[in-house]
């Protein structure tokens, strides 16, 4: 019965193996955009004493940060169903960077929530301390995990991966928000921004040359090449265009081109990987992909909802256009 | 029960470490115990939600705005503790299962990218707008929110049943090798997505969390209607929730007969443990157990159970109508799930499953003479009962899940072959109880955000604090003034 809708022997094209690795890494690259300006939001929280001010951040968050976070779970169940060995290995080989992540996750998600829930400064106090701990962590820790995909076991670079995710929420953070609130807190907004630009460029430079140097996780090569090249201009072009596009107070531009980085970013990461997909263990896309009967069937089942996916977000970022109205976490 | 040393001492006479197997099992078991509570609440509580939410814009009458209100309140704390538990819940098929990921990757992770995308996303993306959204959409996109947000529950639970149902009763698969590997590969989707336990665990599951939540919301009426008799929308509440028991709960019990029945044809070692049957032969049936001495409650057998029996109903049961079918007992096989815990379970889960149905017929009597608020007994009743389907639900899995150790995909992989290679019993202990002191933190926090929104409720219908109490301890039984 299934042979006659799908093929069980062939792919349904001869790259889906390809076209999938692709799909995974897009996933992965809408959390870092999506999820990363919600971290960002939680790090500027923590400069912010005013209580209107941080009300604001926890209103421009509120709607979308569950919905955002999603798009890991699509993340990983997709790795889990193209590339089963890649999904084992990245998660039980770096098992307490990995738990450590998923907690901070929690702490993250769970701070807003109790603020709401008691009128007390000390209760509010802690409720912060979980939100802020929780967004400058998961950003950390899932860098972390990147480098060591990407980079094997090297510290100097794995470190810098993470602290470059850190950098670059902060810059999403600060431009989405700067969009959406007043101009007095946004020009605020614009000076942590632009300096996290600053570092965050800083440090793909810093991590970039580390790696040739020590070609960690033999990436050395791929590094020098013209694609990555590119990526970097492109990454220095956004960033510097987008600053200048700040100082301006043109906000909502300089959210296109803050959220053009870590975009970026995932391009990196695919052009780094790219025929390999575990480099710990030199695993090619070809060898760690699923037989072509179950690729073709989360292929045919899974890419049309992808697309609904797509339109939900569309519409729930245009439910919630426009300056934030309100105040606080809760409905 | 395995040949796994249980303690790796790491330092002898200092600190003992459990084994990464079995702080593995343990952390997996404890965090989707606490997970599945929050999941069955969402869908427990979706269609409460759609019928609130459509008749507060249909009817504008404020008792439906104070009841959606309430219980959207309700839906989205419980939302957020499921998606930060849930997280975890994907990831230790990675960090600590491994094994099981790769040999089941391919029959497995298209049903959780399913899960992902078909329903964990409209439910997120949905709650935002129902939460945020009442002066944003129009009406009829804010009620088509909540039906979305419903729809995404229960597909939800569909999709993570396939998995699990799959685990249960594993088909429509080969064994190859790749990478070095025996692993799964998919041959009929079919067969592996619709495995023969799927619709039995979808009914029973989706079925036990309406109950629960049923329990939950009578619960919160019942104790809002004692504080504050005459409240409106509270009765409305109380009546609905009373009228979903009437249904649901004589159902489980039917719908659950018929399962035990289809776990003793395909399970037949789970079946086992459930009725504690070791010899192979005639099985009678245990409708009540009790322990004779303490050792029944670790080792359950025939000689130290006093149990009210019917002789070989077991057999008549489980085969279908004849009294002399040979069951099989738990002596045939070499390695078995820990009997007391699943033949315990078993019976918790079933004593509270009447225990349900004579709540629900007691109050169907009640609103059928038009007292349903005004029996005080009533109301206490249903008070304690509020967390009761929780307890049941969780028992209901332990038999699911223990009763089917040692496998981790029944006679496929063994749970003790699953687990990582690489993971020492260190870094396993140490995030096991991490996950205990945060979870434990979250469930008390779930506890408090709940007393908080039902005192918040209580101010606003006017009730001052602390005042006229007619509620005095925990308990109902212990109040003084009755």
């Amino acid at each position: 019965m299934t042979e006659s809708l799908l093929p069980v022997d062939a792919y349904l094209v001869e790259s889906l193996p390809e076209i999938w690795f692709g799909v995974v890494l897009f996933a992965l690259g809408m959390y870092v955009v999506l999820d990363g300006f919600d971290f960002g939001i939680g790090m500027l929280y923590a400069t912010r004493t005013d209580e209107h001010e941080r009300e604001t951040f926890l209103a421009g968050f509120g709607p979308v940060w569950d919905a955002n976070e999603v798009w890991l779970v699509a993340f990983g169940t997709m790795l889990l169903a193209a590339f089963p060995r890649v999904y084992s290995r990245l998660l039980a080989d770096n098992y307490l960077l990995a738990i450590g992540f998923v907690l901070a996750l929690l702490f993250r998600g769970l701070g807003p929530e109790l603020r709401e829930q008691r009128d007390d400064e000390q209760w509010k106090r802690y409720a912060d301390y979980a939100f802020i701990g929780g967004s400058v962590f998961a950003p950390l820790l899932l860098g972390m995990l990147a480098g060591r995909w990407l980079f094997d076991g090297a510290t100097l670079p794995v470190v810098l991966t993470g602290v470059g995710l850190v950098a670059v929420s902060v810059v999403t953070g600060a431009a989405f928000l700067a969009a959406k609130t007043e101009p007095a807190l946004a020009a605020e907004l614009r000076t942590y921004g632009i300096g996290a630009t600053v570092a965050y460029l800083g440090g793909v430079v810093v991590l970039l040359g580390t790696v040739v140097l020590t070609d960690a996780g033999g990436a050395a090569d791929t590094i020098l090449s013209g694609p990555v090249a590119a990526v970097v201009a492109l990454s220095v072009a956004a960033g510097v265009g987008g600053s200048l596009l700040a100082r301006r107070g043109q906000y909502r531009a300089w959210l296109v081109s803050a959220l053009a980085l870590p975009t970026l970013l995932t391009v990196l990461i695919a052009l780094l990987l790219y025929p390999v997909i575990y480099p710990p263990t030199g695993l090619l896309v070809r060898e760690a992909v699923v037989s072509p009967l179950a690729l073709n069937l989360v292929t045919v089942l899974g890419f049309p909802v992808l697309l609904v996916v797509l339109w939900y977000f569309k519409f729930l970022y245009g439910v919630f256009s426009g300056p934030i109205e309100g105040e606080g976490y809760g409905g | 029960m395995s040949p796994t040393p249980v303690l790796t001492t790491l330092d002898p006479g200092v600190v003992a470490f459990l084994s990464a197997e079995l702080a593995s099992r343990m952390q997996f078991g404890w965090t989707i115990s606490v997970h599945i509570i929050f999941a069955s609440l969402s869908i427990g509580l979706a269609p409460f939600i759609v019928y609130f939410t459509w008749k507060d814009v249909r009817t504008n009458d404020e008792r439906y705005a104070r009841l959606r209100s309430f219980w959207v309140n309700v839906f989205a704390a419980g939302f957020v503790m499921g998606t930060v538990t849930g997280i975890p819940m994907s990831f230790q098929f990675g960090t600590n299962f491994p094994q099981f990921s790769e040999v089941a990757g391919e029959l497995i992770g298209g049903p959780l990218a399913f899960e992902a995308k078909m329903a964990f996303f409209l439910e997120a993306v949905f709650l935002g707008v129902l939460l945020y959204g009442r002066d944003r959409v129009r009406d009829r996109t804010y009620v088509l929110s909540s039906v979305l947000v419903g729809v995404g529950a229960w597909l939800s639970g569909f999709w993570i049943l396939v998995v699990n149902a799959w685990m249960q009763t594993p088909r429509g698969y080969e064994m190859v090798t790749r990478n070095g590997m025996e692993v799964a590969k998919l041959t009929d989707p079919f067969a592996a997505f619709l495995t023969p336990r799927m619709t039995w665990m979808y009914v029973h599951m989706m079925n036990a969390s309406v109950i629960s939540v049923a329990l939950l919301v009578a619960g919160v009426s019942a104790y809002i209607i004692w504080k504050k008799p005459d409240t409106d929308a509270w009765n409305t509440a109380l009546k609905l929730a009373v009228v979903l028991l009437v249904v649901s709960a004589p159902f489980q019990a039917i719908h659950g007969d018929a399962y035990g029945r289809h776990v003793e044809d395909t399970q037949p070692q789970k079946f086992a443990a459930m009725e504690a049957h070791y010899e192979t032969g005639q099985a009678d049936l245990h409708l009540l157990a009790f322990p004779k001495s303490a050792s029944a409650l670790t080792d359950p057998r025939a000689e130290n159970l006093v149990t009210v029996s019917l002789p070989a109903v077991g057999s008549f049961l489980a085969s279908g109508g004849d009294f002399d079918a040979e069951v099989i007992g738990l002596n045939e096989y070499e390695e078995n799930p820990p009997v007391a815990l699943v033949f315990w379970s078993f019976r918790f889960m079933v004593g509270l499953g009447f225990l349900f149905i004579g709540l629900a017929l007691w109050g169907g009597y009640l609103t059928y003479r038009g007292r349903l608020s005004d029996s005080t007994r009533y109301l206490k009743a249903m008070i304690a009962a509020s967390p009761l389907g929780y307890a049941a639900l969780l028992t209901g899995w332990y038999v699911t899940e223990i009763g089917r150790q040692p496998w981790v995909i029944q006679g496929e992989l063994k749970t003790s072959e699953a687990v990582s290679s690489t993971l020492t019993g260190t870094e396993a202990t140490l995030t096991l109880v991490g996950f205990v002191v945060v979870y434990v933190g979250l469930v008390l926090t779930a506890l408090y955000i709940l007393k908080w929104l039902v005192r918040e409720e209580l101010q606003s219908l006017g009730v001052r604090e602390s005042s006229d109490g007619r509620w005095h301890g925990p308990i109902p039984g212990v109040s003084d003034d009755d």
